[in-house]
């Protein structure tokens, strides 16, 4: 819960306290020349904005404070009141006291405590042009630094001098920005404590300056601070108890109305405890501009290049006394860009922080109870994917909320919970992040899409019906395609799914879906950790070299007069047998409209999987693999949509960089025509080829028959090594719980099997990304190569119709089915301990 | 009066100029890269230092006959428009003038639009008139479209 609340506040915080910033120099510039209507203008905008945010974050103080300035502001601007100094000082008044109720709002998440009347009446009274009297407002003491940074504002207050406080010294309250001697003094004090940094109290006024920091400046002090204090965490706890007394009695003399409390850091300080060990390691990071990262970015980039062409050199000479110290050169420029790198990296719950509100308000419109669980928001990537998936995955949690879960009422008559979760989770692997956004709503409904299938014209009827279930869920992504069958405010307008593959694809990322009726959908996003750097093949077509995304190429092919693979014609279309599949082809040169090379070159096909297409792409030759920095293209040549970019390659030429998506939308209607019948799922297997199949027994019926190229393993236990209660079963399986499932969910026969000494269990072992599950079945018949045909479609789930093989009836295994009940299974039991549940 | 620098260059014959300031280098265009499927005026992309400069030919901008055979070999001028790199492919650098803005005219009116709307100006020289370029809607993408 405090999750959604503390980033609310947090982005809040780094708004306002950036507006403030801003504020604070514009008044300083409006002061000086109070003529300047422009100056004015962005300072009543940028007070404007931090009150509308504080009213709709319901912090009253802030607002009332806020508003007052406000007010006065508009008075200036209708110049209906002159510009005194006496009047700026009172607006940055306002200001400070603003940043002290912030500075106390990051530190507890509550407003602090506190009367803002003195200042407020003030405001008042300036505004309706009557006397005023600056020595009535309290004056605050604002923490020296930008409210937000990653490093821990603190509250000043030293122990001598409480925030505040009147300065003893004048006899009259301090104002901001000014620095009084006694300060100084207290300060040097407090910097030549025996202590060293010990003695630096959060906030304290800067020892290396001698002189509180004013606000918006950094100071190398500053960062100092803020290491020292990491390193020396106990200053949180030890924050004195001194500005209790010193603040609690207000101010002697001139002040009238004080602030009994004014920001009360006694309230904050020492809530500085526990949690906040949390804050104390952010102290350990600084805040810097994305720009000065980009550049940083560019030159490692440069250097990559670079690094690559001494190498490059340095292979076509044997003497070289080079060769040793460049390996160095090039192991460190290697971690360089490692480390760089990491600086891009951003946690993904920044893309999803938004959701918990969007869910909100998702849930109050369409009168549906919904949970969101994030598990996985430290999960980083680079942030410029970020960007780009940020709304697409916006929309697919919406869809979630708005499509897949069922109404309320629905959920209860259901028997499910009455609130519907949806469940985000990202995790690495390899060089990508999975992404999956899941919901324990209705699921699809196959036969809805089906018929919208056949109803937009996208397949014929024979064509639908031979699809498995899972391809037809796929058709959801397809271009127009839309199941709702009213367009709600939120969703349904036929866009949505189509554009969020689109926006996927194009970064070099797939998506995938499962959905099981009555239990719910998983869409998983699978996309690279970064755009920057990716490797690459070197291929060559016409005279010309070009580089293409080795994420995109599943498998090379040589083919030509002595290979095994013959690239054959079609009318005018080239295909390629492999693996006895058809895969239509894209010739490079010819595309690119390319002058040939000479004929009958040594050719390969790259086989190219964009999305659920896959192609073969014929190119003269592939040279090489490399890593290369992608670097876009002038916007001149940004109508040429076959190259997503050029790079340099290391020997000081450029290449272009194929787009493999755009590439295969190039290559025209072929592809799409193919596309359907050519999809590897198994379904597509229709044709006559053969496949290769077990065959076993289980549960009544007909025997039945899988692809063998699902199965991952076949095992045999004892009946009595597999655990079965409250109708479920599991297998200790390589250290790990592996759920048993049976073909009609029944485990009587698994029981009475138990019975039987030694009796030994057959399983279909069925593997998926990290889980496992293991099918029980009676007995392994046979393995057999066939043809498959589907003759018969099923009505029953986990059957995907009844084909003859090897001269019997078989019924044909769903084996999405299964891998999704499995997955099932392991989602019933997660590690609870680091997700968040918010409503 | 005050003084502009103008970094003179011919192409087809015709003197044109381009406000210094806004000439990053000169350089000869070697090792480019065709781009396939561009647009006839992009002479390809090439490797200057570490950047990826896109050369632009100047006379295929212009609408002017492509290079004798046997000419000497072209020149580029590097630009930097949006924040990327051109290099615009001239025939020849001429010297940098130091020009009066009061010589400074208005193009006339009887351009072709081709050139109508990528010239800011004409400088009448003793000898000949300087014809001031825009390197701006020169590479720029949406002018080049329109063009």
């Amino acid at each position: 819960m405090g999750y959604v609340v503390d980033d609310l506040i947090s982005e809040f915080l780094t708004e306002t306290a950036e507006s403030l910033e801003v504020v604070d120099s514009e008044l300083v510039k409006f002061e000086a020349n109070p003529t300047e209507r422009k100056t004015l203008d962005n300072i009543f905008r940028l007070v404007h904005t931090v009150k509308g945010t504080c009213g709709f974050l319901g912090l009253s103080r802030l607002e009332a404070v806020a508003h007052a300035g406000e007010t006065l502001l508009g008075r200036f601007r209708d110049g209906k009141l002159e510009v005194t100094p006496i009047a700026v000082t009172l607006v940055l008044h306002s200001i400070d006291r603003i940043k002290v109720i912030l500075a106390g709002l990051e530190q507890t998440g509550n407003e602090p405590d506190g009367d803002d009347h003195d200042l407020i009446s003030q405001l008042e009274a300036m505004a309706e042009g009557q006397a005023v009297d600056l020595s009535a407002v309290q004056t605050v003491e604002v923490p020296d630094r930008p409210i937000n940074g990653e490093i821990e504002p603190a509250e000043i207050n030293i122990p001598s001098l409480g925030v505040g406080d009147i300065d003893p010294a004048t006899g009259r309250a301090l104002r901001p920005g000014e620095v009084s001697e006694a300060e100084l003094e207290a300060a040097f004090a407090a910097a030549e404590g025996p202590e060293g940094a010990d003695a630096l109290q959060p906030g304290d006024i800067d020892p290396a300056t001698g002189r509180t920091l004013r606000p918006g400046e950094v100071s190398e002090a500053d960062l100092e601070a803020a290491f020292a204090a990491a390193e020396a965490p106990d200053w949180m706890t030890d924050a004195t108890p001194e500005p209790v007394s010193e603040v609690a009695p207000p101010a002697p003399e001139p002040v009238k109305a004080a602030a009994p409390k004014a920001p009360a850091p006694p309230e904050s300080a020492p809530s500085l405890g526990g949690e906040e060990a949390q804050g104390i390691a952010t102290t350990q990071s600084i805040r810097v501009s994305v720009d000065v990262l980009e550049g940083l970015m560019t030159l490692v980039s440069e250097m990559v290049l670079t690094r690559n062409q001494l190498l490059q050199i340095s292979r076509n000479r044997e003497d070289s006394a080079f060769a040793t110290p460049l390996q160095r050169l090039s192991t460190l420029t290697g971690e360089l860009q490692d480390s760089v790198m990491k600086t891009r990296m951003q946690p993904i719950g920044a893309a999803w922080k938004k959701l918990p509100r969007l869910v909100r308000d998702l849930s109050y419109e369409l009168g549906k109870k919904i949970d969101l669980v994030m598990d996985g928001e430290g999960t980083e990537l680079d942030r410029q994917v970020l960007e780009l998936i940020r709304d697409p995955l916006t929309h697919m949690v919406r869809n979630s909320a708005d499509h897949g879960l069922e109404g309320t009422e629905e959920r209860v008559q259901l028997g499910k919970p009455a609130n519907g979760t949806i469940k985000l989770s990202a995790f690495h692997e390899g060089g990508y992040i999975v992404i999956r956004i899941a919901d324990n709503g209705r699921g699809l409904n196959t036969a809805r899409i089906r018929e919208k299938i056949i109803e937009k014209g996208l397949a014929s009827r024979v064509e639908v019906d031979a699809l498995s279930e899972q391809q037809v869920h796929r058709y959801i992504f397809a271009a127009g395609f839309s199941t709702a069958a009213k367009v709600t405010n939120l969703s349904g307008r036929g866009v949505g799914m189509d554009v969020v593959r689109t926006n996927i694809e194009q970064i070099g990322g797939q998506i995938d879906l499962t959905s099981v009726a009555g239990q719910g959908t998983t869409f998983t996003i699978k996309i690279p950790l970064t755009l920057a750097i990716v490797s690459a093949l070197i291929v060559g077509a016409g005279a010309q070299k070009f580089a293409v995304p080795q994420t995109a190429v599943m498998e090379l092919v040589r083919t030509g007069a002595n290979a095994e693979h013959r690239i054959e014609k079609i009318n005018d279309a080239l295909v390629l047998r492999l693996r006895n599949k058809l895969l239509p082809l894209v010739q490079l040169g010819p595309t690119l409209q390319l002058e040939a090379a000479k004929d009958e070159d040594a050719t390969f096909v790259m086989v190219i999987q964009v999305g659920e297409r896959r192609y073969g792409l014929v190119v003269n030759d592939v040279l090489d693999t490399e890593e290369i920095v992608v670097k876009p293209l002038a916007t001149i040549l940004r109508d040429v949509d076959v190259f997503s970019g050029a790079t340099i390659l290391g020997d000081g030429s450029v290449v272009l960089i194929l787009d493999p998506n755009a590439m295969s939308e190039r290559a025209g209607n072929m592809l799409e025509e193919k596309a359907a019948e050519e999809t590897e799922e198994t379904a597509a297997e229709t044709g006559s080829e053969k496949v290769a199949m077990l065959l076993f027994k289980a549960g009544n019926g007909a025997p039945k028959a899988v692809e063998l190229e699902h199965i991952t393993r076949l095992e045999h236990v004892e009946s009595s090594q597999i655990e079965i209660m409250e109708g479920r079963a599991a297998l200790q399986y390589r250290g790990k719980l592996m759920p048993i499932l049976t073909v009609n969910s029944d485990f009587s026969g698994l029981l009475s099997a138990q019975s039987e000494e030694h009796h030994i269990q057959p399983l279909l072992v069925f593997t998926g990304e990290g889980y496992a599950m293991g099918l029980a079945v009676d007995e392994i018949v046979d393995v057999i190569e066939d043809h498959m045909t589907i003759e018969l479609s099923a009505d029953r789930p986990g059957v995907r119709g009844t084909a003859i093989v090897a001269g019997r009836a078989c019924e044909i295994l769903d084996v999405d089915y299964y891998h999704l009940r499995g997955l099932a299974e392991h989602q019933r039991h997660p590690a609870t301990t680091n997700e968040k549940a918010v409503a | 009066m005050s003084l502009r620098d103008y970094v003179t260059l011919r192409v087809g014959g015709q003197l044109f100029g381009v406000d210094a300031a806004r000439v990053h280098d000169v350089f000869h265009p070697r090792g480019l890269t065709p781009v396939p499927l561009s647009r006839s005026e992009i002479a390809g992309v090439l490797n200057l230092r570490g950047r990826i400069v896109t050369a632009v030919c100047a006379r295929r901008r212009l609408g002017l006959p492509p290079r004798e055979e046997g000419a000497p070999e072209p020149l580029a001028i590097g630009l930097e428009v949006h924040g990327d790199s051109y290099g615009l492919v001239i025939d020849s650098v001429d010297e940098v003038l130091k020009l009066d803005d009061e010589k400074f005219h208005a193009p006339p009116g009887n351009l072709p639009p081709r050139w109508a709307e990528i010239i800011v100006g004409v400088y009448q020289l003793e000898k000949e008139l300087l014809i001031v370029l825009d390197p701006h809607t020169l590479l720029d993408a949406a002018h080049l479209k329109a063009a």
